[in-house]
């Protein structure tokens, strides 16, 4: 490692520490400088632009307006010439295993398994660990994996799946679970695609299981805080009412918490939607575990020169994937908003 | 109240009667479960921390359960051949120089924005953050090729400004500020929106302008706001790869701890020893800032969330 | 029979955190009893007790002839009105009402039945679709008493229904509970901090303090003869006069007045008690007497209050409204021995 290389590096980092909120200050104090120059009625109208428009003017750029170009290039070739629905026939011809059926496939276990597992093992743990004196430590101890990033999660999880042909020692742990406690053959589990139940390919299901494994933290926390939310005396009045425990929760606790559910339910929606970095760090999208995200990467940077067009269409199809979701969020917002 | 403290109680007036029995029991039985599910939660973590100190011949040949057992082989080679035969060194001074302006710039900008949207009122500014709710759905892929064509075109990329003396990472920065500002600007202004009208109205019959009020009521205010957003943020910045990856490229020179991590993973595949040691290296920053900041990172994750 | 019976009931929190302290009161069948004293001093824990959400540290608590220390509260047979109401957000009037029946796996067709009963006792039949927070604090609490009434319990429990209502609502609410108390013929148990809720409602009131039972009886008897200090300081707006007074040969001397006491009593230091209606503004021919400088002068309408210093101490009379004073003035105020109290320097006990 070239050390050399700090001494020029920190100055950087220093200026751009300090810089940056001296400079967006300045400004701000400079716009306030020039709204008071303005005659008292202006002020209003003229003040709020000023501080939002850094933020605008970034979101803008980075967002809105690429967003309407991909969907524009999406309806273009390589050249940009219109070409109608082009792209999308490409991508959704050949169904079930051809284009970008596979990703769709694997993207809608995703939403499926990666939301519901997060799910409901958040909520397991918020029951559960509610009622024991060190709920702090073990809420620590689970929520820590949120900390990593998802490369590092990969690492962990590809040493839990270790393989090693049958007869020799395993090294993964659940190999070895498998091999001695159940007695059975070690598995392959990253490139396996034996279909669970019929339907399920294992391996997809392993790398969901590793990415629910970092993320069920993230719902563990907020079912909690949802479960906390619920007062005392309600419980205690079912207990007079004569309620068990288990209806307890079925008719007064989880009802109460369904629009926490709900909220923690259409995030999950939108990370299982944009899951990438798990399967690129696994597999690469290989053995059929490839999901629109990284199918979208790859004709990008597999490809030279890169297949815009494609890309574009996958990245539309990923948009429209996720569009419902954005449709509920906002109405929930409104709906939120107009209660205040 | 916790539910736990609303719990039903056992009566401790009689001991070895059916009731305290099945009470005792059913204790039992809840410590188990927690302690078995926390255990396999952090079984995944500390199977390769063990690991990533066993010798390679070690690692290949048994499971990293058996480092438990005598005869204790322990070695520290793993790490020392990560830090000279890797990019991780590298990789983690490029994702401090990544981290820290990524984090500054998107949080500067989003107190002022969200400001404007909490407490002023102006045309548009309900559509606008309406918007800005629903930009939180849209996926990055769909902004990648528009935004890196453009910068190509500007000669905006990390070669050109490196020779002209510039930091490589100037266009990271600014992509993972606009990614991050809609969550920023929300997060904030729901934190600026709860804060007490009175407090204004007083301020203002004091004769505070607007840059006193947000300079010395809002902001001192804020502080446990603004932490949680700085730490979501940071880690979040830490930790992605894909955004970096499109920006920057996979070179040793500016890539992060993240795509380095991963080319060794491409690499390395079956031989564990260093991917071990690297990963963990990867994960000492943000875990460190986690361990001291929970508190403040959890606040973040909960902003807005619990409803009903 | 749906009596009560704490028996030696003591509740522990720590070795040296006891909130309840040997509590041993009968409540009979159908009555109205009350337990009253201010905030902290174990009523409700008494409450919870019975009810079963707080364990039994010593001691038993029976209804009936059942000792049910060890009985989960869904099984006691008794129904809950709580102070914050613990209404289910998410269901219904009807519901929320129902849902005890359900518990009990009771028939739909009984259970609406019983529920419409109740919501026309109630009033509430035309809210019985909405949810609770589209209703008044008013109606909630009759969905809350709705809730309990149902059940047909043995006892009602109610931890200070009315302090979550405003004054006049207050008022009327006291009004239909006892009406709804003759009405239903059950044993009814009512914790408040209020002795003005206490005395107009209870058939009995049981008055606590630090968690030691300091008296129980009717109003009328606790209002005459408090049993110590506190109860008759606790009970009756305005509060009762305390005069410190030393005994010396059968007669008390306070700094501004001196009474030839009734009875005689072994202490020689001690508290003299009397209420403002027993100050008069005749003096009787040999009768005791005291001169007050008057600080303020409430008129009532209906009654006059006279707060002023008798020799050193602060004294509160109410004498006719038609009596003309103003503040400054002197008057010479008489005193009727019949309320007189004395109590013991030490023990605080009434020994008068």
């Amino acid at each position: 490692m070239d050390f050399s290389v700090l001494l020029t590096d920190i100055p950087t980092l220093v200026a751009v520490i300090v810089g940056v909120p001296l400079v967006l200050a300045a400004y701000i104090v400079g716009g306030e400088y020039l709204v008071r120059r303005l005659p008292d009625k202006a002020r209003p109208a003229v003040r709020p632009w000023i501080w939002v428009a850094p933020a605008l003017l970034l979101v803008t750029g980075f967002l809105v307006l690429p967003a309407v170009g991909t969907v524009i290039q999406s309806f273009q070739d390589n050249h940009g010439n219109f070409v109608g629905l082009t792209n999308f026939g490409n991508q959704l011809s050949g169904f079930p295993t051809g284009g970008s059926w596979i990703a769709i496939r694997d993207n809608l276990f995703w939403l499926i398994f990666y939301t519901l597992g997060a799910l409901a093992f958040g909520l397991l743990l918020a029951v559960v660990f509610d009622r024991v004196p060190y709920e702090k430590i073990v809420k620590s101890l689970i929520f820590m994996p949120m900390a990593i990033s998802s490369v590092a999660t990969v690492v962990i999880w590809k040493f839990m799946y270790a393989y090693q042909p049958p007869g020799q020692p395993q090294t993964g742990t659940l190999n070895a679970i498998l091999s001695t406690v159940f007695r059975q053959d070690p598995r392959t589990w990253v490139q396996d695609v034996t279909p669970i139940l019929g339907l399920f390919p294992l391996n997809n299901m392993a790398l969901i299981a590793a990415a629910v494994w970092g993320i069920v933290g993230f719902s563990m926390v907020i079912l909690s805080a949802a479960l906390k939310g619920i007062p005392g005396d309600l419980l205690e009045a079912a207990r007079v009412d004569g309620a068990g425990e288990i209806t307890i929760f079925r008719r007064v606790i989880f009802p109460l918490m369904m629009p926490t559910v709900v909220v923690v339910g259409t995030t999950l929606v939108i990370f299982a939607l944009k899951a990438f970095d798990v399967v690129y760090a696994f597999t690469a999208g290989n053995y059929q575990t490839d999901v629109l995200a990284n199918r979208m990467y790859k004709l990008l940077y597999d490809h030279f020169p890169s297949d815009y067009a494609n890309a574009s269409a996958v990245a539309v199809i990923l948009l429209a994937t996720v569009i419902p979701v954005l449709i509920f969020n906002l109405r929930q917002f409104r709906a939120v908003e107009a209660r205040r | 109240m916790s539910v736990a403290a609303a719990s039903p109680t056992s009566s401790v007036a009689v001991t070895w009667s059916p009731r305290w029995i099945t009470d005792r029991l059913g204790s039992v039985v809840l410590h188990i479960v927690v302690i078995s599910l926390t255990l396999a939660w952090t079984v995944p973590t500390l199977g390769l921390l063990i690991t990533s100190f066993r010798l390679p011949a070690d690692i290949a040949n048994s499971g990293w359960w058996t480092a438990l057992a005598p005869p204790f082989r322990f070695t520290l080679d793993n790490y020392s051949q990560m830090l000279s035969a890797s990019n991780l060194g590298q990789g983690l001074f490029n994702s401090f120089m990544i981290s820290i302006p990524a984090v500054i710039i998107p949080v500067t900008m989003a107190a002022f924005a969200a400001y404007a949207f909490a407490w002023m009122k102006f045309p548009g500014r309900d559509w606008i953050f309406l918007a800005l709710v629903g930009l939180l759905a849209v996926p990055l892929q769909l902004t990648f090729i528009p935004v890196t064509t453009e910068f190509v075109k500007l000669g905006f990329t990390p070669d050109n400004l490196q020779s002209i003396g510039l930091p490589p990472f100037i266009p990271l920065w600014l992509a993972h500020a606009g990614y991050g500002l809609p969550f920023s600007i929300y997060l904030l202004s729901n934190f600026f929106r709860a804060l007490p009208s009175d407090l204004f109205e007083s301020a203002e019959i004091d004769g505070a302008g607007m840059l006193t009020v947000f300079f010395r009521i809002v902001v001192p205010l804020s502080v446990p706001a603004i932490a949680s957003l700085v730490i979501f943020q940071f880690l979040w910045v830490w930790n992605d790869l894909l955004v970096a990856l499109i920006y920057v490229g996979g070179t040793p020179n500016v890539a992060p701890v993240t795509v380095s991590l991963v080319n060794l993973v491409g690499s390395e595949g079956q031989n564990y020893q260093l991917l071990t040691a690297a990963a963990f290296f990867s994960m000492i920053v943000p875990l460190v800032v986690f361990l001291s900041l929970q508190r403040y990172f959890v606040r973040g994750i909960l902003a807005g969330s619990v409803k009903g | 029979m749906a009596s009560v019976t704490y028996d030696h009931v003591v509740k522990r929190y720590t070795a040296d955190l006891t909130v309840v302290k040997d509590f041993n009161v009968e409540i009979k069948d159908k009555e109205f009893m009350v337990l009253v004293g201010p905030s902290g001093c174990g009523k409700s824990t008494a409450l919870r007790m019975l009810a079963g959400l707080e364990a039994i540290s010593e001691g038993e608590i029976r209804i009936g002839d059942r000792v049910v220390n060890n009985v989960a509260a869904k099984d006691r047979d008794i129904a809950m009105v709580f102070q914050s109401y613990a209404l289910y957000p998410h269901m219904s009037v009807y519901d929320n009402m129902a849902f005890p029946l359900q518990m009990q796996h009771m028939k739909k067709d009984e259970i609406e039945k019983r529920v419409k009963n109740a919501s026309r006792i109630l009033g509430l039949d035309n809210f019985l679709k909405r949810k609770p927070r589209a209703l008044s604090g008013g109606q909630r609490q009759r969905v809350a008493l709705g809730r309990a009434i149902v059940r047909s319990p043995k006892v009602f429990l109610l931890d200070e229904p009315l302090s979550n209502l405003d004054a006049k609502l207050r008022g009327q609410t006291r009004i239909e509970l006892q009406k709804l108390h003759r009405d239903l013929e059950t044993t009814f148990i009512y914790v408040t901090h209020d002795q003005v809720e206490a005395m107009t409602m209870g058939d009995r009131i049981a008055i606590m303090n630090a968690g030691i039972l300091q008296q129980v009886g009717t109003p009328g008897d606790i209002y005459d003869h408090p049993a110590n200090l506190f109860v008759a300081g606790f009970i009756g707006s305005p509060t009762m006069n305390f005069v410190p007074a030393t005994v010396d040969n059968g007669t008390a001397k306070a700094s501004g007045l001196e009474v030839k006491l009734p009875k005689p009593v072994s202490a020689a230091k001690g508290t003299l008690g009397f209420r403002p209606e027993a100050v008069t503004d005749r003096v009787v021919d040999g009768g005791p007497s005291m001169k007050m400088k008057v600080d303020v002068v409430e008129r009532l309408g209906s009654d006059q209050f006279l707060y002023g210093q008798v020799g050193t101490d602060q004294v509160t009379a109410r004498v006719d409204p038609r009596m003309s004073v103003q503040p400054g003035d002197t008057v010479q105020l008489g005193l009727d021995t019949r309320g007189l109290h004395f109590f013991d320097a030490e023990t605080e006990k009434a020994l008068i």
